[in-house]
Formats: structure tokens, C-alpha cells, sequence
């Protein structure tokens, strides 16, 4: 006969029953803890140090929301507001426009160069954007190449550059999502449609277009977040067009108006948090496209697509090139545009000291890489797989940061560590803020990265490894890190490239002794020193690309030596591309 | 709940679990749940997915805390310990195996931070690698292996540290049928010869049937039914574990005036159960397809039904009948070897004479 159910015991506890805490698990906590307060000290709390010094007066007295008065009442600085978002959406149009046709080339026709196209694409990633704007200077400003010759002056000097500058440096983050949003497709569908008659557009309006709209929404977001969050660009080719992050940096550094600065500011997180939030949503919706039977597509050769392709590519590519050769010969003629004998004069960059800003540059950049790379990963492997009740919150702060934009994250420093008389000063001043700045700056993608490779892992090895008897930090070192090393080799570049030419965060933090070459290219190009930033701006380029050479010929390397028991089928993860 | 093979009293059980609860938010996943497993016994959880099964395993590692209840492993309370503590080996549905390790390596995982001397690391990984026969893949590394190799890695690698218990959490459910049926006998076989206790969880109710010494039926976070494979499949114990485990017919009736009587439609039938029902009372009539005779073997026996076939689904060594009662309605399943079936001559629309064996016919309250 069956048994009724067993009536539960009067009253089952929430809570489950306590494990005797071993040796194992202290390292565990310690390692939550350590997280949570590096976490809270250098995100949560500057952050809530803005928050709360938009609502002082400049002399410490709480005005309540008098300065947000001041700012939408005075016209000339709420004015950045419309003009931030009016640069933002017609650069993130222009860019996505621009380099999904680029992509749709690089991915679905079978037109020849496509590899020196990508990688031409890609330059933009190894400069500050204040550099393509001064290259947009040397072509078509008042003294530019084009004006001095043809005499035609397009007023490159406002909203007009901008959007011209910020297309081109978001250009290579726009075509990194939507190559990978094109290639992750499968060719059953293409077959599918075929065999039913769509047309060409039909199919490109019914396959292909619905299989890339994830990709789409992402990269407006993040050209989006990117414009709007640049102080580089605007501040060399604005003119008295004023955006929100240039407008933080005249309140600051030019007028000493910290409350103010910290109001803009707060109003400025407000669409960077907005675009991050929404596209987390829509993400989420996200489904997979490409699953174990799917099948490659690989596109037939159709010569008027492929021409017409291989034309549109090498006219964006060119002009790309183009601009990069004009800032090259820019830095190694006399006098740029009316003196073109070579030299090297402009390389001893006698204004800002010679080298120091750029090796303090690299070493920054390269303690960033090390520094980020260890906690991001130590962080992702915490938050991921020790699950405590902490994991929560400190996801959230760990995928805060990319939010905030580079002036405010600056800013919120400079409440935090430069206050008299508090302990936190120790960090001012020294090359040690700026590393952590970029850290904090970049963390979110890097974090993401090593969170997504450690999703990739069997949940079972640390239970296997307990099992075993084995603890988690062996099995940690012995298993997940080498198992996630493509992983992290990308997300320690992707800190040190960034930090070589990141300008916002660290503007606001340079002392006498840090300066950095990024800002000593705005430094230089303030100072009428064109040439010189030019030439700055080369070494830094350089260093970038160097850099990229050597993780490659590093990679080749990590993937024989440490990846040989990889299926040949599966491919390195990549680095989120941002 | 008696268990059947008993444990011998001079020992202690190897697991045993008494009151054991655990709620997910307000989704109460196991409730109350006793049991004992004997030294050296090889027991399955069954049950479809979401009755706890695979919960009550990861409580019994360690992986998952429950809400109330004990674990004690050889007497040894171990409710409070993390699984590092609880000295058993564990294997996955995935293996989780360490693809950055070679095969060796794996196996040796265990034995490595037990500060033994490297030759005796790499003897017991001998040891292992040459009992599940894989010895000449030592080098390799586990995406060389196919899956059931992996799986006999994971197997050697959890087996390696000598363990006084071994879980299996659906080891088997990721192979292809014919790998899968190998591998039951030689699991089944190296538990026997390493007399190792085994729990494996499992919603594959013929791999039960052919490996464990004793089955835990489980369903909606109870314990349904524990008992040897045969007891379980010949005298389920509840309408579930009776259609669970094998195929089941269900046909509805009412309890007659004689004990040990009831009545189908127009037709007295004499059961198999012995208590005394109140007569008038619903109840459910279950028998097997295999056991309803048919044609010349129903011919002058009790509990005869004349059928007529709906459907007939040739399965190999047997063929499957569909058949509808005289009034129309309740369907019957019933397998015919398929050489029997020849010999009857019949086919989709004729009519076919049975008769349910009352010792098999057994009964149930009305479900629902």
C-alpha cells in the first residue's frame, strides 16, 4: 500500500546546519574580506564621497541640492548636458553605421585583404582619443594640411570634431562586438532561407540583422558610454563646445570649483549608469545562436559584394592610416605644414622633461596589468566559487565601475586621498594612486572576462578537489589558473594598453614627478608644442603596438607550452573587447 | 521503512541518514528522510528528476548543508563536517575531470598532498589505472579519452585515496546506451571485488535494476519504496514506484463482497492482495504487460477479458499490443514475445481473449 507522505517535523529551521570551519575556509573569508574592503575603499566610498560633496558648499556647509540649482539654472554649464548627449548619439550612429558595413565585410564576403583591414582597424585602440583629435588638428585645423593647401576650412573646431575623433576611436570597440556578433552565426539558417526562396535583402532583413541585434544594442552602449564619458577629444578639438567631462575639468582644474565639479559629475554618472543598466537588461535576453551542430558559414564569392566591400574598407582603413601617417610625419618633419625636412628635434621633449612621463607611463601600465590581473581574476574566482552570502554585493561593486566615467572616478580620488590629515593621503601624489585608479578604471571588463572563463569551468572541481582532500587553493593554482590562462594573458593586456593611453581618471592625479605621457601629450599640445605632443603621441602608439606584438608572440607560446591539452576544436577565450 | 538486508548489528552502518530535511528558500527538496547502507553495499537512488535524489547525495558529501537531520558515516557523526572531512570519493555526471592534467596525474590528484613519497603515488596510480584497464593512457590527457574512458578516469581518480565510501551522481547518464551497458557491469564489478561502499544516484530505472544491491525510490523529496531490485519491481509499493520502475497497467475497480475480489466493469476478478477491503471501496487493479497471458495461455484461466487490439508496435524480441476493453475505454498495454505473436495470427482490429493472472494483479487505493 502506499505510504501518505510523512508530515514534516513541526517546524524545519531556515537555516542549514553549520560546518566546522576549517583552515580552509579562514582563507576563504580572508579572501572575501580582503576583496570587500579593497572594493568599498577604492569604488563604494570615493564614490559616495562625490555624491556627498555635490550637495557642500565649497566651504563644507551642506546646501542641499542648491548646486544642482546652480547648474541647470546657469545656462553656459547646463548647456554640457545637451551637448554631451548630442555628440554621444550622433558619434554612437555614425560609429556602429560605419563599422558594421566594415564588420559585414570583414565577416561575410570573400574579399581580398581582409586581415590587414582588421588589423588597420584596430590602431585607434593604441592611442588616448586626445590623439585623434590632434590628428584631425594637423589635417583639417586652422594650420592643418588640407586647409593650408586647398584653402578649405571645414570649422573642424566644436561638436563637428568631436564626433569626427570619437568615430574614429570608437570605431575599432564598435567593429570588435559586431565582428563577433557576425561571425556567430550558423549557415543551416542561410541554407534555410535559400531553399525558400528569400531574396538576398529578405534574408539580410530576416537572418542576418535579427542574429546581430544583440551585438548592435552592445556596441551602441558601449560607443555611447565611451563618447560620453571622453575628456581627451573634446578638450583638444571642442573649442568653446562644451561636454560634461571637459566641463568637470574647468570647474576643477581651472576655476577650483570642487562642489561644482562634483555636481556635473553626478549628473554625468547618471547616463553612463543608465546605458550600463540597460544593456545588462537586454543582454540578459541574450540567447545562443551557435550551439554544437551548427556550421560555420562561409561565404560565397559574389564579386560586386566583395569589390564593393573591398572599396568601402580600404577608404575607411585609408583614412585611418592616413591619419596615423599624418601624426608619424608630423613628429619627424620641421614645422608641419610649411617646413617638411626631416628631423628628430621634437623627440627630446624638452617641455615636459624628456622621458620620464613616458617611462613613468609603462611602468604604471605595466604594475596596472599585474596589479589588475591578480584581482580581477582572484576577485571573479571569489565572488564565482566561493559562494558565500557576499557574493552578491560584491558582484555589484565589482561591475560598478564601468560606469563611472574616467573624470569622476579622478575626482572622487582626489575627495578621498587628498584630505588633510587623513591616512589615505599616503597614496597621494604617488605613482601607486595612479595604478589604482586604472585598476578601479578598467576593473569591470577584466572582471567580467575572468568571470565568464571561470563560468566556462566544471562547477564540480572544487568539490572534487574537497573530496580529494585537496584544498581550493591548490586546486586553484593548479587547475583553474592554468586552465584560464589565454584569459588571463588577454585581460593583463587589456589593462596595460589601456593604462598607456588612458587620460581621464588620471588627469585629475598626476603630481610633479608622475606625470604621465598621455597627459603630457595634452600638456605639450596646451603649451602650443604640437609637434612634441605628436611625437609623444608616436611613442605612445608604439609602445602599444610593441606591447601587442610581444603578448602574441607570448601567446603562441603559452598556448604550446600550457594549452597542449586543449581540444584542437576549441579556441582560446578571448578578452571581452572593450 | 525495514530494510531488507538488515545490516549486520556487530557493525556499524557505513551511511546512515536519519531525519534528514532540506528546504531551498520555501521548496521543501527532501523531507525526513531515514536510511541505512551496509558495509560494502551497492545502493541507488532513483527517482525523475527533481525528487532529491541528487540532493541527498551531495548531503550525504557535504556539498549541500541540509535543514535538519544526521549524517553518520561508520558511526562517526559527520553532519557538521566539510566534505574534505568525510573521507569518500566522488564521481560526476561530467567527470570534472582536470583537463590541463594528464590522466596520471588525475588519478594521482588525491594522493599528492598526502605527503607520499612520489613511488608510492605513482604505484597506487598503476594500481588503478591498470584496474579499470586504461594503464596505456597515462599520458594522456582527458580530452584524448573517449567518454568512457573519462569516465573510468574519474572513477580511478575518486577510487585512488582509498575511500571508505564512493558517490556516483548519474555516472553513467552522459554515455551512449551501448558504452553505458558495459560500463554497468564493470562498475558493478570493481565495486564488488574492491567491496567499496557505493551510492550512485541514478534516474535510469533499468540501470538500478541492474546494478545496485538495494534501490531508494524516491518522489517529491520522499523515500518512496527501499528494497532489493526484485522486490521493488515485483511488489511496488505504491502506484509511483510501480510505473516508475518498469511498465505498469492501471485499471480501475471496485473492492467486491469476497476478500481478495473486485470487480472490473462487469467482470469479478480475484486479486492478488489479502487484506480485507470494505466492499464498495475504488481502488486500482496493476499489472505488467508481460504478465497478462494471452491466446492459447489465457484459454481456461480466471480473470479472463475478451480485448480488441488498437495498435501493435513491434519492439524486437517483443511486440507491444494496444488493446481496448469491451466497453471501449480503458487501454491495456501488453507484450507478447514476438514469436508468440506470430502465432496467434492476430492484427490491429482483431480480437483478442486474455486473461490477468491474479497473483499479479495488484492493487491500490485510487490514485489521486
Amino acid at each position: 500500500m502506499a505510504s501518505a507522505l510523512p508530515s514534516l517535523p513541526a517546524a524545519l529551521p531556515d537555516r542549514t546546519v553549520r560546518h566546522r570551519l576549517g583552515a580552509e575556509d579562514l582563507v576563504r573569508w580572508a579572501l572575501v574580506a580582503l576583496l570587500a574592503a579593497i572594493l568599498y575603499l577604492f569604488v563604494l566610498y570615493p564614490l559616495l564621497q562625490v555624491i556627498w560633496r555635490s550637495l557642500l558648499a565649497n566651504d563644507g556647509t551642506f546646501v542641499g541640492a542648491a548646486n544642482y540649482r546652480r547648474y541647470f539654472g546657469t545656462p553656459a554649464i547646463a548647456q554640457s548636458i545637451g551637448n554631451s548627449l548630442f555628440v554621444s548619439i550622433v558619434s554612437m550612429a555614425i560609429t556602429v553605421t560605419l563599422a558594421f558595413v566594415y564588420a559585414y565585410g570583414l565577416t561575410r564576403t570573400r574579399m581580398p585583404g581582409r586581415g590587414v583591414f582588421r588589423l588597420v582597424a584596430m590602431l585607434p585602440l593604441f592611442a588616448p582619443s586626445l590623439v585623434q583629435a590632434l590628428a584631425f588638428i594637423y589635417v583639417f585645423g586652422n594650420n592643418g594640411i588640407v586647409t593650408r593647401t586647398t584653402g578649405w576650412n571645414i570649422g573642424i573646431y566644436g561638436a563637428k570634431g568631436i564626433v569626427m575623433a570619437e568615430v574614429f576611436y570608437c570605431f575599432p570597440h564598435a567593429l570588435l562586438i559586431l565582428v563577433a556578433a557576425l561571425s556567430a552565426t550558423d549557415a543551416r539558417l542561410y541554407d534555410a532561407a535559400r531553399t525558400l526562396g528569400a531574396s538576398p535583402l529578405r534574408t539580410f532583413l530576416t537572418v542576418t540583422l535579427p542574429g546581430v541585434k544583440f551585438g548592435l544594442v552592445s556596441a551602441c552602449f558601449v560607443v555611447f558610454t565611451l563618447v560620453i564619458t571622453d575628456f581627451g577629444a573634446p578638450k583638444a578639438i571642442g573649442g568653446k563646445f562644451s561636454v560634461m567631462a571637459t566641463e568637470i575639468y574647468n570647474q576643477v582644474s581651472g576655476q577650483q570649483n570642487f562642489t561644482m565639479g562634483a555636481t556635473v559629475s553626478v549628473v554625468l554618472l547618471i547616463p553612463a549608469v543608465l546605458a550600463f543598466l540597460v544593456d545588462r537588461v537586454v543582454q540578459r535576453r541574450r540567447y545562443a545562436l551557435v550551439t554544437a551542430s551548427s556550421r560555420p558559414l562561409a561565404p560565397a564569392p559574389r564579386p560586386a559584394a566583395d569589390w564593393g566591400a573591398f572599396a568601402y574598407c580600404a577608404l575607411v582603413a585609408g583614412a585611418i592610416a592616413g591619419m596615423y601617417l599624418a601624426i608619424v610625419v608630423y613628429s619627424l618633419v620641421m614645422r608641419w605644414p610649411y617646413n617638411f625636412t626631416p628631423t628628430l628635434r621634437h623627440y627630446r621633449f624638452d617641455t615636459v622633461g624628456g622621458y620620464a612621463p613616458l617611462l613613468n607611463s609603462v611602468y604604471v601600465a605595466a604594475l596596472t596589468a599585474l596589479v589588475g590581473t591578480v584581482l580581477t581574476f582572484v576577485g571573479a574566482y571569489v565572488i564565482e566559487k566561493c559562494r558565500t552570502a557576499w557574493s552578491g554585493p560584491l558582484y555589484l561593486l565589482a561591475v560598478l565601475p564601468v560606469s563611472i566615467p574616467g573624470m569622476v572616478l579622478g575626482l572622487a580620488y582626489i575627495f578621498t586621498f587628498n584630505v588633510a590629515g587623513s591616512t589615505l593621503n599616503v597614496l597621494y601624489g604617488t605613482l601607486a594612486i595612479l595604478i589604482v585608479s586604472n585598476v578601479i578604471h578598467y576593473f569591470t571588463v577584466g572582471f567580467l572576462t575572468a568571470t565568464t572563463a571561470l563560468r566556462q569551468m566544471d562547477a564540480e572541481f572544487e568539490n572534487v578537489s574537497a573530496s580529494l582532500g585537496v584544498p581550493f587553493y591548490r586546486t586553484f593554482w593548479r587547475v583553474t589558473v592554468p586552465m584560464a590562462l589565454p584569459s588571463i594573458v588577454a585581460i593583463s593586456m587589456y589593462f596595460f594598453l589601456n593604462a598607456m593611453v588612458t587620460l581621464s581618471a588620471v588627469v585629475f592625479l598626476v603630481a610633479p614627478g608622475t606625470e604621465l605621457a598621455a597627459v603630457a601629450v595634452l600638456l605639450m599640445d596646451d603649451a602650443g608644442d604640437a609637434a612634441q605632443a605628436a611625437a609623444m603621441s608616436v611613442c605612445i602608439v608604439a609602445i602599444g603596438l610593441a606591447v601587442r606584438l610581444g603578448y602574441w608572440a607570448l601567446m603562441r607560446g603559452v598556448d604550446r607550452h600550457t594549452q597542449a591539452w586543449r581540444e584542437p576544436r576549441e579556441a582560446a577565450t578571448e578578452a571581452v573587447p572593450r | 521503512m525495514t530494510p531488507v538486508s538488515a545490516p549486520a548489528p556487530s557493525r556499524p552502518a557505513a551511511v546512515a541518514l536519519l531525519g534528514i530535511a532540506k528546504k531551498f528558500g520555501q521548496f521543501v527538496a527532501l523531507r525526513d528522510i531515514d536510511l541505512t547502507v551496509a558495509p560494502g553495499e551497492f545502493v541507488c537512488f532513483l527517482g525523475p528528476s527533481g525528487c532529491g535524489k541528487t540532493t541527498l547525495l551531495r548531503i550525504i558529501a557535504g556539498l549541500e548543508r541540509q535543514n535538519a537531520g544526521q549524517v553518520t558515516m561508520a558511526g562517526r557523526d559527520v553532519s557538521g563536517l566539510p566534505p574534505s572531512l568525510r573521507n569518500y570519493g566522488i564521481v560526476f555526471q561530467s567527470y570534472a575531470l582536470f583537463p590541463n592534467l594528464t590522466v596520471a596525474r588525475n588519478v594521482g590528484y588525491g594522493l599528492e598532498t598526502r605527503r607520499r613519497p612520489r613511488a608510492e603515488i605513482d604505484r597506487r596510480v598503476d594500481e588503478l589505472l591498470t584496474l579499470v584497464g586504461l594503464s596505456a593512457h597515462k599520458a594522456k590527457y582527458p580530452a584524448q579519452l573517449s567518454g568512457g574512458e573519462q569516465q573510468r578516469i574519474a572513477l580511478a581518480r575518486a577510487l585512488a585515496p582509498s575511500p571508505a565510501l564512493l558517490l556516483l551522481d548519474e555516472p553513467l547518464s552522459a554515455l551512449d546506451a551501448r558504452v553505458r551497458q558495459s560500463l554497468r557491469h564493470e562498475i558493478r564489478a570493481l565495486q564488488r571485488r574492491l567491496g567499496v561502499t557505493t551510492i550512485m544516484v541514478t534516474h535510469d530505472q533499468e540501470e538500478a535494476l541492474a546494478m545496485a544491491d538495494r534501490i531508494v525510490v524516491m518522489n517529491h523529496g520522499v523515500v518512496e519504496q527501499v528494497g532489493t531490485p526484485m522486490e521493488v519491481y515485483t511488489r511496488p509499493r505504491s502506484p509511483f514506484v510501480a510505473r516508475f520502475v518498469g511498465q505498469m497497467n492501471f485499471l480501475e475497480a471496485i473492492a467486491g463482497d469476497r476478500a481478495g475480489w473486485a470487480r472490473l466493469g462487469t467482470v469479478e476478478m480475484r486479486h492478488g492482495a489479502t487484506e480485507a477491503l470494505v466492499a464498495g471501496t475504488r481502488l486500482t487493479l496493476a499489472i505488467r504487460p508481460e504478465e497478462i497471458l494471452v491466446g492459447p495461455a489465457a484459454e481456461g484461466r480466471e480473470n479472463r477479458l475478451v480485448t480488441r487490439i488498437r495498435a501493435v508496435q513491434f519492439l524486437g524480441p517483443f511486440t507491444r499490443l494496444s488493446l481496448t476493453l469491451p466497453d471501449g475505454a480503458p487501454a491495456l498495454e501488453c507484450d507478447v514475445a514476438a514469436t508468440a505473436f506470430a502465432a496467434l495470427g492476430a492484427a490491429e482490429g482483431s480480437e483478442l481473449a486474455l486473461a490477468l493472472r491474479a497473483d499479479a494483479l495488484r492493487v491500490f487505493p485510487l490514485a489521486g
